[in-house]
Order: structure tokens, then C-alpha cells, then sequence
């Protein structure tokens, strides 16, 4: 369902992704594990068109992102790492809007709505603006809208970054459900090693842009000598912290952040 | 098309739920309208330019429209920074046509900004001199609209923080507003001021605008308005088209 083959990105005297190759089939759970700056994200927006790669090949089910744009962005559903939704706009006129950039006919758009509403329990909330909404409801809107227009490839960057155990452990449920009702593949990232080992069917380990192990995770543990994720993490990347600086965009949203209250 | 009406209807749902925002953007007209309208009265008028209020109502409508088209286009930084741009961007709709619905969109909300301070100009005492050509006044209303829409969209397209958008607001859309004869008569100006007169786009609205409504103190033809702002709409629409083509996140 994914292919890449030598994917290479530089930002000019830096290289973001440095030559990685991976395969993902129909069906699978796939996870990208790696500290701050890895290159994770710079993956997926390779992947969603989002990016030009610098050199190498990108498939997705069969199309390529940097010439058929348009319908590589049919076949897949993103959840951002941090969020995309109108605050001005309902729940259901997010999933409304969504519908209609996707093409998907009205009927089916309504009726999507409703059972994604219905599962991710946000059906009687979905006339309330959705800045409204908890942090939560919100990822849980997100992660409704990427399955809306019945998508090949779910992707998730690092989809539950600031949620409490109670949200992961319901968003997971869904997402797996999904996987295996509607066999969405699905793209994720994480820095969570319980999440990752206890979704994923695969896991690859990525530092520095380049793909270090991958394997499921017991075949990590395996690899490393290691009693858990975790300590085969650290041990393939090593234990240094990596700092990522803020950009405007952080900034602006701080001070943004500042005015509503 | 189904594209470019949903984003067209997202901007007008944004209009008009933001009712605060609304009554707080009708405060800088009204201050343009009511303080100079009858304060340089006397003045102006002993300058045999007859009434001030009826000079200017026109420019403020003018300023409205200008300042709601431009604000439309830059709130795409906002956006970008609260990250629903980059859903309109991996959606499988071609940019242009998500170009098309937010910059339409966002000069539909600036008429009906420009139509309500309209309203209140004739509360305040302004009168259009001729009814049959109200509807004219709307189509300079319309094609101000666009033109600084789609010149909003172009910068919009590249800013990455607030900081940029103060630089605009003061060096550019101010400018562009007291130069456009708004205020002042654009007649027996000093030759360099003339000059730069003639470049700014709102001149022609202003003028058309003007004319339309009042039919008094025209510097250009109505032709001229009409022809110069066509073009200079096209020429902006397509640099906002590239570049918002060109954006990346």
C-alpha cells in the first residue's frame, strides 16, 4: 500500500530524511518510533504531498504523490500532529466541509457523519463550535474527519500528544476497529513506547532521518537483548536529548493562547 | 464548484457569527465618518466644495470594503497558524479553485460590511443623488472587494507571523487608503502626490465609487474606474493564484 524506496529530503545544509526505504501492505498497523527531530514529520508530508522529496520514490497504492497530487490526496485521511480543524465552525460542519473537498456524495457524507459522530461519541455535541471543544473531543473529530471519505491510509503523527490515558486508550480502540472493519492501513507516528508496542503490527526505529531497525516489536526486543520497547529504544538511539527550537508558529500561538483568556 | 462554495460559505458562517467583531469594525468608520465628516465641514465647505459628508461617505464606504478585503486575505496567516490551512491543502481539490472560494468569499463578507456602513452613512445624513445608479455603486463596491482580496490572499500566502502583518497594515494598507482621495479631492495635488495617486488602486474605486453615489468631484471617468480596476483585479488574482500555489508548510 506504501512504498518508499532511497526517500532523501535536505532543507538547505541539513538533511531531514537520509535515505530510507520501507514497505507498508494492505491492512497493517504501521508505526514510525523516534525522538524529536527524526524525521518522522517530514516523512508523512513527503508522503501526503505535503513536501517534495530531494531524490528517491514515493508510492502510494500504486500512484505517486510528487505527479498525481490529486488523487494520491483522495486515497488518504491525515490527523496532524497538532490541530486542523475550523473553530468557527460546528463538528458537523467540519465533517460537512471535509465531505465536500473529498468528493464524497451527499448522501454518504451524511450518513458517514452520523456513524463516525456516533462511534467517537460526539453525535449530541455536533452543533457546538468546536472551539469549544476539550482537547480531547477535538483529536477525536480530527481522527473521525481523516476516516469520513473511507480512506486507503489513515495517516497519524503523533496523535495523541497531551491527551490523558483515558482518551489514548479510547482513541486506539477506535482506530483499531476501524483497521479491521473498514482494513484502512494505517500510517502512525508516536514517541509513546507502550502505544506503538500495543498497536502496531510493525515498528520502525528512526534517528538522525535514517531507519535504524525495523521489525515487530518483538523482534526489536530480540534484536537489542532487551526486556522492553523502550530500553531497545533507547539502546538504538542512545540516550542523548535532542532539542527541536520553537518556530513563529509556536510563538504566535502562545500569544494567540494569551488573548482568549 | 462544490469546492469554491463551501470554502465561499465557510467565510460568510465566520462573518456572521462573529457579531462582536462586526459592531467593532463599524467603530473606525464611524469615527472617519462622524468626526472629520463634521468637523472639516465648515472648512470644506468654505472652500466651495460644498458638503463633507457627502464627499467622504463614499470614501469611508470605500476604506470599509479595503479594509474587509485585505483583513480576509490575511487571515490566512490565522489559518495557517491554528493549522486548517494545511487541511484545505492535502484535500484533493485543485489550489486554485480553494483560492478562488476564499478570496470570493472573503469579498462577499466585504460588501456586506461596505453595505452596512452604506447604511449608516444615510443615518448619518448622506444622500445618494440619484437612486438608478445605486446599483453601480455596487459593482465598485464588488470590484474593490476583489482586487484587495485577492491582493490580501497574495501577501496572506506568504506571512509567517504577526510581525508581518503590522509591517502591511502600516505600509501598505494605510497608505493605500490615504492616497486614495478617501479624504481629500484628488484635484490641484502637488505633482509627485498626483503621481502616486494615480497607482493606487482605491483611487479609481474611491472615484467610481463617488461618482456613482453623488456624481459630483469625479477626477476620472467612470470608463476609466471600470477599465482599471478590471485589470487590476485580473493582474492581482493571478498573482494571488500563484501564490498561494506556492505555499508550503
Amino acid at each position: 500500500m506504501i512504498r518508499v524506496q532511497n526517500l532523501v529530503k535536505k532543507f538547505a545544509d541539513f538533511t531531514a530524511v537520509n535515505d530510507i526505504s520501507f514497505d507498508v501492505p494492505k491492512g497493517e498497523i504501521f508505526a514510525f518510533l523516534g525522538p524529536n527531530g527524526a524525521g518522522k514529520t517530514t516523512t508523512i508530508k513527503m508522503l501526503t504531498t505535503l513536501l517534495p522529496p530531494t531524490s528517491g520514490r514515493l508510492e502510494l497504492n500504486r500512484l505517486d504523490p510528487t505527479r498525481q497530487a490529486n488523487a494520491v490526496r483522495q486515497q488518504f485521511g491525515i490527523v496532524f500532529q497538532d490541530p486542523s480543524l475550523d473553530g468557527d465552525l460546528t463538528a458537523a460542519e467540519n465533517l460537512e466541509l471535509h465531505g465536500v473537498l473529498y468528493h464524497v456524495p451527499r448522501k454518504v457524507r451524511h450518513e458517514r457523519a452520523e456513524m463516525l459522530l456516533k462511534l467517537f461519541e460526539l453525535w449530541d455535541r455536533k452543533d457546538t463550535l468546536v472551539k469549544k471543544f476539550s482537547g480531547g473531543m477535538k483529536r477525536r473529530l480530527e481522527i473521525a474527519r481523516g476516516f469520513l471519505h473511507t480512506p486507503k491510509i489513515l495517516f497519524l503523527d503523533e496523535p495523541t500528544l497531551g491527551l490523558d490515558p483515558q482518551s489514548r486508550n479510547q482513541l486506539w480502540t477506535h482506530v483499531r476497529r476501524l483497521n479491521e472493519t473498514e482494513q484502512v492501513t494505517v500510517f502512525l507516528t508516536t514517541h509513546y513506547m507502550e502505544e506503538a508496542d500495543r498497536v502496531a503490527h510493525r515498528i520502525a526505529v528512526i534517528d538522525h532521518g535514517k531507519i535504524v531497525a525495523i521489525g515487530t516489536s518483538q523482534e526489536l526486543r530480540q534484536r537489542t537483548n532487551t526486556e522492553s520497547l523502550e530500553d531497545a529504544f533507547l539502546s538504538l538511539t542512545g540516550t542523548t536529548i535532542r532539542d527541536e527550537t520553537a518556530n513563529s508558529s509556536d510563538q504566535l500561538r502562545q500569544m494567540v493562547q494569551m488573548w482568549r483568556r | 464548484m462544490h469546492a469554491i462554495f463551501i470554502l465561499w460559505l465557510r467565510e460568510l458562517k465566520k462573518y456572521t457569527r462573529s457579531r462582536a467583531q462586526i459592531v467593532a469594525s463599524l467603530g473606525q468608520p464611524l469615527l472617519y465618518l462622524l468626526v472629520l465628516g463634521f468637523g472639516l465641514g465648515p472648512v470644506f465647505q468654505q472652500a466651495g466644495n460644498g458638503s463633507y459628508l457627502q464627499f467622504v461617505a463614499p470614501g469611508v464606504i470605500g476604506m470599509t470594503v479595503l479594509f474587509t478585503s485585505v483583513f480576509s486575505g490575511i487571515a490566512l496567516l490565522f489559518d495557517r497558524q491554528f493549522g486548517f490551512l494545511k487541511e484545505t491543502l492535502v484535500a484533493p481539490v485543485p489550489r486554485i479553485r480553494i483560492m478562488i472560494g476564499r478570496t470570493l468569499g472573503g469579498a462577499t463578507v466585504a460588501i456586506l460590511q461596505g453595505t452596512l456602513i452604506f447604511v449608516v452613512c444615510m443615518i448619518a445624513g448622506f444622500r445618494p443623488v440619484n437612486l438608478a445608479s445605486i446599483p453601480l455603486g455596487f459593482v465598485f463596491m464588488a470590484l474593490i472587494a476583489v482586487v484587495f482580496a485577492a491582493l490580501g490572499t497574495a501577501i496572506g500566502s506568504g506571512l509567517q507571523d504577526m510581525q508581518g502583518f503590522q509591517l502591511i497594515m502600516n505600509f501598505l494598507v494605510l497608505p493605500i487608503f490615504f492616497l486614495s482621495g478617501a479624504l481629500y479631492p484628488l484635484h490641484n495635488l502637488p505633482k509627485a502626490l498626483a503621481a502616486v495617486t494615480r497607482i493606487d488602486p482605491l483611487s479609481y474605486g474611491v472615484d467610481g465609487l463617488r461618482g456613482a453615489l453623488t456624481g459630483r468631484l469625479m477626477v476620472f471617468s467612470t470608463t476609466t474606474d471600470l477599465l482599471a480596476l478590471l485589470l487590476i483585479a485580473v493582474g492581482l488574482l493571478l498573482l494571488g493564484a500563484w501564490r498561494f500555489s506556492k505555499i508550503e508548510i
